[in-house]
């Protein structure tokens, strides 16, 4: 606390910023105390519950658990950039399966799992099966859901995104349709 | 059931999508902890290291001349004691004169930041006089050591609640059936996992009332003992509960947190928030009671249950939380879905010193519910009757009374038990399914609401108010906590049917005590039928006044005039329409500003007129059936549980998917106790938690979870609005049991107690095979051994 605070640089959801933290804070303190961006959230703040999982230079990290400065000069997205530059109209695809699948509950998770998953379809670039997408959120706890709805909606977004057929005989994602 | 005739399907049992979803996935919603107030302070609470221990001294002095320190508070400032049950108020917001278990809170904090607030933390000093502590209820029950009671506040010793209720002549009635099956059961405790921790923020607003966001899954019952603790009189505080990162319970009575903030906020003139670490989450507690349970249970030939004796002790903590009334579900709850005659039940809790136990999805009686389905199993293979078919035999049947004088109105428990069975294919796989696989079955019920509330009154304990307005919108204020549960949208969905206006055009303003009627809270899943009901009832009557406006300009029947798709038109001539906006504006002219209120109370006659025959007793009750396939491999002792049907019967799903969320995460939550959750402290340890983090505590991920079928069954009650019952909690409870019975099915072993773990289930196998070999037990599932894992 004492500390004196750093000059950092880093874009976050596509802005550059320059923000101005505590050598010690964490990336989801600056993000959640900084910059106002309260999407991220913090579940149990050491790494064990996902929900504060942000993508850095485009690939999933634990906010809670990664330094501001491991940020500077790199590529921050959170949830809240998921929406950015669509206006209120229009919807992020992943954000609509979510939606028509009532895959948030409480919806406390839902920012972490969202960019882990997100992350993993843009890798994949391809509709990713129900296994595939377990694995990939396997450290993202959700205690509403029981997790069924939210891999529907993942598999299901994975094919909208990406143009192609879902690799599952799944009945519930032609139910939504 | 409520309702005229009218087109009844337009929203109705759809798939909707929630109307508070998408701006939580945006990332805008305000969760408690996304509140962020002009100068506002943040508090931390010091909290013992001693399991028991009486406080010689507390001294604050230096840590209030801490620079970034505005304020201290102790248990001295709070020496009213409150309790959520208004008859065992027994705990203070921070300790006055002892403390009852590791991490009981002694002082608390305000500081510029978290940082500060902890140094000043560690600059307190406190004096304790360690006292011995009790960490197994029978243990503190049976010390007659005054000195060493527990709770401070306790009536008679270490005894928080001691239950006796009996129908029938039950030891006469079992001692003559022909099969009696006794077991002795443990359930161990659990707690709920919120993601969000909780958190509260106060601010004493420029005219003196006092603002409390708070976390909270019963506003009303926080801003009654926010008044009493502070001395503030209830006009004087307003309660806001922000969008809630899920409960499950685990938020259902005041905490320490809240009394702090309200206090320091009163005391430095500044706004405060405190938001709990996960490991004072877990120290919080008020989870699911450690049960053990005796059971005794006759059964005739046929496999019809004769009677049911059951002897429990609950491990109840350092506090009362709702121990009585977990005390009286313990028993209470048990008797339906079954019939018999005969029933005793006797339930003892105690205080111990441990983070308090409360309400957990399935209050008090996920644990005997444990204990009955597996004594049915048992019977089902002692007296060779399919498991499924024994539980038909003995269904209760609707519009009836359980042996306890519960009255039940309607019941879809059989047709759980047919989906389920087709579903899984189990007549044809059950028979031949190889050694190491297995599938098991059981039932349940579960209560929609409580008859009485919290606190005797006559009022309604449930109220909806809804204001129409010229621009064709509908405003409702429900005092109802929406807890991630999706009430909010439910309240929408009956609006949007009677009015006629899309979810979109309905705003619902919720769990704010300044702006909404009062609503006792998301407990008891009572909010579906209760809420729902008062919602119908008050969007009823604007229906009314709308159609009317509408027939006296068309010059027909009101009757003619149906509200839908956002119009007004004529049943008989459809082409003639007007849109929801312009029929509002009608109704608006001819009866003034338009709102309404509804307002609903239970029936007082559904239950019998003995002591304690109110407590458990529903409106009306859900219906469950699980059924589970397993593989356990025997070398490793790891149990995967592969899938679980489920068919719950909800009355009428108002709304299809959300229902479905309920039922899928019940089953969930209901797996993860079965296989791996245990909420311990360490005795070895001076009574520290076991676990208390989200890596320690073990709770299932993407991975563990197993294929969950979810299947929704409608045996519309009269009760309930559109015939709806609770869907929240009854999906839970036979998951575990059904788990329990597909082990035994799969390798021949009991599992009486919980979690279901390696060593257990080694352990068992271990016995089972000395008693195979010593000629007690035949080989199980002899024929079917070599097939094992040929898949």
């Amino acid at each position: 606390m004492s500390q004196a605070a750093l000059l950092l640089t880093m874009t976050v959801n596509g802005d550059p910023v320059e923000v101005a933290a505590p050598p010690h804070w964490t990336l989801l303190e600056v993000l959640r105390y900084k910059l106002d961006l309260i999407g991220s959230k913090q579940g149990c703040d050491k790494g064990d519950c996902g929900a504060c999982t942000v993508q850095l230079d485009g690939a999933p990290v634990l906010a809670c658990l990664t330094l501001a400065i491991e940020a500077e000069g790199r590529d921050v997205r959170t949830v809240e950039g998921l929406s950015h530059g669509l206006g209120r109209t229009k919807v992020h695809p992943l954000l609509d399966a979510f939606d028509r699948y009532d895959a948030a509950q409480c919806g406390f998770c839902t920012p972490g799992i969202l960019m882990a998953a997100e992350a993993l379809i843009r890798e994949r670039r391809a509709p990713v099966s129900r296994q595939e997408a377990a694995e990939a959120l396997a450290s993202n706890l959700c205690r509403c859901t029981g997790y069924t709805k939210i891999l529907d909606a993942v598999v299901d977004a994975s094919a909208v995104m990406t143009g192609g057929e879902s690799p599952d005989e799944n009945e519930e994602v032609r139910d939504a349709g | 059931m409520p309702g005229e005739d009218r087109e009844r399907d337009w929203q109705i049992g759809k798939v909707h999508r929630k109307v508070d979803a998408m701006e939580r996935m945006r990332g805008i919603t305000r969760y408690t902890d996304d509140i962020k107030l002009p100068g506002m302070l943040h508090a931390k609470i010091l909290r013992s290291p001693h399991a028991h221990a009486r406080i010689l001294s507390i001294d604050t002095s230096e840590a209030e001349a801490m620079p970034g320190v505005f304020g201290v508070v102790t248990g001295k400032d709070f020496t009213i004691p409150y309790g959520i049950i208004p008859w065992t108020p027994d705990e203070n917001a921070l300790a006055v004169e002892k403390v009852c278990y590791v991490g009981d809170g002694v002082a608390c904090v305000a500081a510029v930041d978290e940082d500060t607030a902890n140094a000043a933390l560690r600059a307190i000093k406190v004096e304790y006089e360690v006292l011995k502590a009790f960490y197994d209820p029978e243990e503190a029950l049976a010390n007659r050591d005054k000195a060493l009671t527990i709770n401070p506040y306790a009536r008679k010793g270490n005894l928080s609640k001691h239950v006796v209720l009996e129908f029938g002549d039950v030891d006469d009635v079992i001692d003559n059936s022909d099969l009696v099956v006794e077991g002795d059961y443990f359930f161990e405790g659990t707690t709920h996992g919120a993601i969000e921790p909780h958190c509260a923020v106060a601010q004493v607003e420029g005219n003196g009332i006092l603002t409390v966001w708070s976390a909270t899954q019963v506003s009303h019952y926080l801003h009654r003992e926010l008044s009493k603790v502070l001395e503030i009189p209830p006009h004087r505080i307003r309660v806001i509960q922000p969008p809630l990162g899920g409960a499950f319970g685990g938020k259902s009575e005041p905490f320490d947190l809240e009394f702090c903030v309200a206090k320091l906020a009163l005391k430095t003139g500044r706004p405060v928030k405190l938001l709990y670490t996960r490991e004072e989450v877990f120290y919080s507690h008020r989870g699911r009671h450690p049960m053990k349970m005796k059971y005794r249970t006759g059964f005739t030939k046929d496999g019809k249950i004769t009677g049911v004796a059951a002897k429990t002790i609950l491990d109840g903590g350092a506090y009362s939380s709702f121990g009585l009334v977990t005390t009286y579900y313990s028993g209470q709850l048990l008797c339906a879905p079954y019939d018999f005659g005969a029933y005793r039940f006797e339930s003892t809790r105690a205080y111990t010193n441990k983070p308090a136990c409360g309400p957990k999805r399935g209050h008090g009686s996920v644990q005997p519910r444990f204990s009955i389905e597996i004594q049915l199993d048992k019977a089902a293979a002692a007296l060779g009757i399919d498991p499924i078919e024994l539980r038909r035999r003995n269904d209760l049947g609707s519009d009836t009374k359980t042996v306890n004088e519960f009255r039940v109105g309607s019941n879809g428990f059989v047709e759980c038990l047919d989906k389920v069975e087709t579903a899984s294919r189990w007549r044809e796989r059950r028979p031949t399914l190889p050694y190491g696989q297995g599938l098991g079955v059981a039932g349940s019920t579960y209560i929609s609401g409580t008859n009485y509330p919290i606190y005797p009154n006559e009022m309604p304990q449930a109220a909806v108010q809804i204001c129409l307005d010229r621009s064709g919108r509908a405003r409702v204020f429900s005092g109802a906590n929406d807890i991630g549960q999706g009430s909010n949208t439910m309240l929408a969905v009956i609006v949007s049917e009677e009015l006629g206006i899309p979810l979109d055009d309905i705003r619902v303003l919720s769990a704010d005590t300044d702006l909404c009627p009062v609503d006792l809270g998301a407990y008891s899943s009572r909010i579906t039928l209760m809420v729902g009901n008062a919602c119908l009832n008050a969007a009823q009557k604007l229906r009314r006044k709308v159609c009317e406006a509408v027939a006296k300009r068309w010059e027909i029947p009101r009757k003619r005039v149906v509200l839908a798709q956002r119009m007004a038109l004529d049943r008989e001539n459809p082409e003639r329409n007007v849109p929801s906006a312009e029929a509002f504006q009608w109704a608006e002219a001819d009866f003034g500003l338009l709102g309404e209120v509804g307002s609903y109370n239970t029936p007082k006659d559904r239950h019998g007129d003995y002591r304690g025959g109110t407590i458990g007793a529903s409106p009306a009750y859900s219906f469950t059936a699980h059924l589970a396939e397993v593989e356990v491999d025997p070398e490793t002792g790891l149990v995967e549980v592969k899938t679980i049907w489920v068919a719950h019967d909800c009355g009428k799903a108002l709304s299809k998917r959300i229902v479905e969320g309920q039922i899928e995460g019940s089953t969930y939550m209901g797996f993860g106790e079965a296989i791996m959750e245990q909420h311990v402290v360490d005795p070895a340890h001076g009574g520290v938690h076991a676990s208390p983090s989200l890596l320690d505590y073990r709770m299932p991920t993407f991975l563990d979870t197993p294929t969950i079928d979810a299947m929704i069954v409608e045996a519309a009650d009269a009760q309930g609005p559109y015939g709806a019952k609770e869907a929240g909690e009854g999906p839970l409870h036979s998951s575990i049991p059904a788990i329990a019975n597909a082990i035994y099915d799969a390798v021949g072993i009991r599992l009486d107690t919980l979690p279901f773990s390696p060593p257990k289930v080694l352990a068992a196998l271990e016995e089972r095979r000395r008693r195979e070999e010593a000629g007690e037990l035949a080989p199980h599932k002899a024929d079917r051994r070599d097939a094992r894992r040929s898949a």
